[in-house]
């Protein structure tokens, strides 16, 4: 499999704290990659290294390489605004906008092109929205307030947002983890879906999420990157003791 | 089949974004460079009144200041003595008037009050903030200063203390919400009563942040200068009776400042300068009170 | 054993008589709040009442303002208030918009917190201060330098006709600004700091830029709460007496022209109330008192509902 996003000795460091210590890893283009590990093993902070979200945090510095298509992200000239715009990202909490409708939610970031015509606003909102199962229930109501959707809903709209930009890879940090079962098995049909066409990494605490939805599954430790494998491989017959104990649930 | 064509990126959609990017970054730069320039334009008129306040201040203050009234109309010296020792018995009264008031009130809003009437008491206590404190003069003017047939130092203190209650109550209520439940329960549990409790362990532990919202309250009437103009009404000499007018700094300066001599400037500037500082130290203190409280 | 539970009794009963009493003062103190703004209103239109009798409605229309003839209408105040007030405010509110977002959105924390607290410092100079500067450097400033500069290149408008006295409706507009840019840029700073972290980071992920973000998440999330933070100001404008009255001329006119005199609704209370020279003069003062008053309780009550409703809104944000 030819890789998308390639980290070599990525280091993260918060003031003191060193979050990621020399993560080397490869997501192959074209399928989903999860990323499992207790908490505060520095799942977020890797995934949040691959769009330059740290830019944003005082304090927060990063070392390493990140290529994106062999450009890296983090070399000299290259713009995040740019890098960001290929590499989306959908949180925790659904964080819609709520100042603005649901149909202004799916095209605010595809706005920033520039000016577009109306037309065509309306066909990226209603493929955006119909990719994430999402038209149907709301074509009646678009120009309704966002935060008048359900909590799956809204995720699923933060969802349709961000391919609306055309992503080349999507980051997904536990996008499920504040919904119910049957909004959180709509997620995973989608990502299922998605992955056809872009290159998914989703942060999990649900190991049954993680062997269904992924292809490949990474299990980080204390900030290191502990092992990575077919995730089939992973679930059955892991190398590492540590993966097995955390798998098997006889951890710590 | 048609909607996964249509979302897929095309060439001449991905020029599209980049060719964008370099205006959007030099908007955004501009915007930021407007934003800077805000500050800038805020900081810089009360940079120059500080500045004008020391420098004129500085020349003008001198040991006379502190010790003297001011002289008759012409006669060069002089100071403003009598100004600030009237300011100084103005803020104790209304402390006194105003203080207990404030805080009583708070722990009525954040450890009895049901919650619609503490909403309302809450949003009346926000809008009277708001009230023109030349008005709170003249309502004082028509409760006291009628009544008792003339301007005193003790209608002065009364209007000072009506500005004073809303901010020591809005402020000692956040303090006081801020105080966990867990501390009043444990204190509840040993069989101290309420009123004991709230005193002794609540209103105790809020006590730093109580002292900040105190402090800034004084700081605010120290300066306040409209609301004395018909109650307090100034006084070009000592007084020795609360029923008297009384001076105050805040009146003083201004008297002297719309007055047509230079040395009565003069002694504006050096009274605006010991007002200023005197402010200054307030807000600090409070502001100290106010980050060793959120240590805790 | 019955002894010690009929002492224990009573002490729990004296212990509730004390948590009566205790209460009994509270509710009084904190009720005291609606009784002194019931008082307020009570006090001003009692003693309005001989001008609201005498002038009615006129009182708002009428161009005079005569002690001697007794003849009293308060609309060239009503125009220095507004006109001031508005003017202030268009000025400041971009600047104090602008200064708040570089402080929690573009400076460092170092920075940002450090400008914070010098806004918040000014915010709190007494406003006779400001006027005591505003009389002895701004306006022959004014008239010595600014005035002569506009009349010369601008002359042409009907803004700035006339002779350049410095005391004018112009320094009457500066120093207002100047005083209530500070509290609305704490303020707004406030609003733009309840603005959840997962709003702005949506809008990066997206690829904006930190402008983009500022215009896509933060500002329209903060919007009521702004708008709050600028009503406040023009509250604090239109009742602000001390600058004013020390710069504005004291003029009771209504002219276009922003060089002339003028005079606002607290000023001439501030100016004339002492010496009112007949009880009809102390109630047409009382009248423009409450005029005031209900402007002014309107502005406050409306800006405390929106920036009740910003961080009301917060709170349902974060929770979910
Ligand atoms: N902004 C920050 N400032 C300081 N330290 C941080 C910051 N963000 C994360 N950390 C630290 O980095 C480490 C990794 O945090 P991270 O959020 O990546 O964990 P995680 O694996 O995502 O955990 P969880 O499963 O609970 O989300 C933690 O020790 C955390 O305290
Ligand atoms: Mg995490």
């Amino acid at each position: 499999m030819n890789s998308k996003v390639k980290l070599d000795d990525l280091n993260v460091h918060f003031g003191g704290t060193h979050a990621v210590k020399g993560v080397t890893i490869d997501f192959p283009a074209n399928s989903v990659t999860a990323i499992i590990g207790p908490s505060g093993c520095g799942k977020s902070t890797v995934l949040r290294a691959i769009n330059r979200m740290h830019d944003m945090t005082p304090g927060a510095r990063v070392s390493g390489r990140i290529l994106l298509d062999e450009t890296d992200i983090y070399g000299r000239g290259v713009d995040p605004v740019a890098i960001r715009r290929r590499i989306g990202m959908v949180f925790q909490k659904p964080n819609p906008f709520p100042a603005m409708s649901i149909h202004d939610n799916v095209i605010a970031g595809y706005k920033l092109n520039g000016r577009m015509r109306r037309d065509e606003a309306d066909e990226i909102v209603e493929t955006s929205l119909q990719r994430v199962a999402l038209w149907d229930e709301v074509k009646d109501r678009l120009k309704s307030n966002a935060m008048e959707l359900s909590g799956g809903q809204q995720q699923r709209l933060c969802i349709a947002r961000t391919i609306a930009v055309r992503p080349d890879v999507i980051l997904m940090d536990e996008p499920a983890s504040a919904l119910d079962p049957i909004s959180t098995l709509k997620i995973e049909e989608l990502i299922e879906e998605l992955k056809e066409r872009y290159t998914i990494i989703i942060v999990t605490h649900n190991m049954q999420q993680a062997a269904r939805v992924s292809d490949v599954t990474a299990f980080f430790y204390l900030g290191e990157l502990i092992e990575c494998d077919v995730t089939k491989k992973i679930f059955t017959t892991p190398d590492r003791k540590q993966t097995e104990d955390y798998i098997t649930g006889r951890f710590g | 089949m048609n909607v996964m064509t249509s979302i897929d990126r095309s060439a001449a959609e991905q020029r599209n974004t980049m060719r964008s990017l370099p205006l959007r970054n030099t908007k955004n730069t501009i915007m930021t460079l407007l934003m800077g320039g805000a500050l800038l334009a805020v900081l810089f008129p009360l940079g120059l009144i500080f500045v004008h306040i020391v420098k004129m201040g500085l020349s003008a203050i001198s040991l006379d200041f502190f010790l003297h009234i001011p002289r008759p109309t012409g006669e060069v010296g002089g100071g403003m003595a009598n100004g600030m020792v009237g300011s100084m018995v103005l803020i104790a009264m209304a402390s006194l008037m105003g203080i207990p008031v404030g805080i009583f009130g708070a722990i009525y809003l954040s450890e009895y009050g049901g919650s619609r009437i503490s909403t309302v008491i809450r949003f009346c206590a926000d809008v009277l903030s708001g009230i023109p404190s030349i008005i709170t003069g003249m309502v004082v003017y028509s409760m006291l200063v009628v009544p008792m047939k003339g301007f005193s130092a003790l209608a002065g203190a009364f209007a000072l203390a009506l500005i004073m209650i809303p901010i020591v109550l809005r402020t000692t209520e956040e303090q006081l919400k801020m105080v966990p439940t867990s501390l009043r329960e444990a204190s509840l549990a040993l069989g101290v009563p309420l009123w004991r409790t709230t005193l002794k362990v609540t209103l105790r532990s809020a006590l730093t942040g109580v002292m900040t919202g105190i402090l800034l309250a004084i700081a605010r009437i120290a300066g306040e200068t409209a609301p004395l103009l018909f109650t307090a009404l100034g006084n070009q000499f000592w007084s020795s009776k609360l029923t008297q007018p009384i001076a105050a700094l805040p009146l003083q300066i201004f008297s002297f400042a719309i007055a047509p001599y230079d040395d009565w400037h003069r002694l504006a500037w050096a009274g605006a300068l010991v007002l200023v500082v005197t402010m200054f130290a307030l807000s600090l203190t409070a502001r100290y009170f106010g980050r060793s409280g959120h240590k805790n | 054993m019955s002894d010690v539970t009929a002492s224990h009794r009573w002490k729990i009963e004296k212990g509730l008589s004390g948590d009566f009493i205790f209460k009994a003062v509270t509710v009084l103190f904190a009720f005291s709040i609606l009784v002194i703004l019931m008082l307020m209103l009570y006090e001003m239109v009692s003693q309005s009442l001989p001008s609201l009798r005498k002038f009615g409605g006129h009182f708002i229309t009428g161009m005079e303002w005569d002690a001697v003839q007794e003849n009293f209408g308060a609309l060239p105040f009503i125009y220095g208030s507004v006109v001031s007030s508005i003017l202030a405010l268009l000025l400041a509110t971009p600047l104090a918009v602008g200064t708040a977002l570089f402080i929690t959105e573009i400076a460092p924390r170092r920075l940002g917190g450090f400008a914070a607290s010098l806004v918040e410092l000014l915010a709190a100079i007494p406003s006779v201060i400001y006027g005591l500067w505003g009389i002895l450097i701004m306006t022959p400033w004014l008239q010595q330098t600014v005035q002569p500069l506009l009349q010369k290149y601008l002359g042409f408008l009907p803004f700035f006709d006339g002779p350049a006295y410095g005391v004018s409706m112009l320094a009457g507009v500066l120093i207002l600004m100047i005083m209530v840019v500070p509290i609305i840029t704490s303020i707004t700073k406030e609003v733009l700091m309840a603005v959840p972290r997962s709003q702005r980071e949506a809008a990066i992920a997206l690829g904006a830029t930190r402008w983009e973000m500022i215009r896509m998440a933060v500002l329209p999330y903060g919007k009521s709460g702004i708008l709050g933070a600028v009503i406040l100001g023009l509250g604090r404008a239109i009742g602000e007496t001390m600058a004013v009255t020390m710069v504005i001329g004291n003029n009771p006119q209504i002219s276009l022209s922003l060089f002339s005199p003028a005079y606002t609704m607290p000023s001439v209370i501030a100016n004339e109330f002492a010496e009112a020279s007949s009880p009809l003069h102390s109630a047409a003062l009382m009248n423009i008192g409450l005029l005031l008053l209900v402007i002014t309780l309107i502005i406050n009550a409306l800006a405390r509902l929106l920036l009740w409703s910003m961080s009301r809104g917060a709170a349902r944000g974060t929770k979910l």
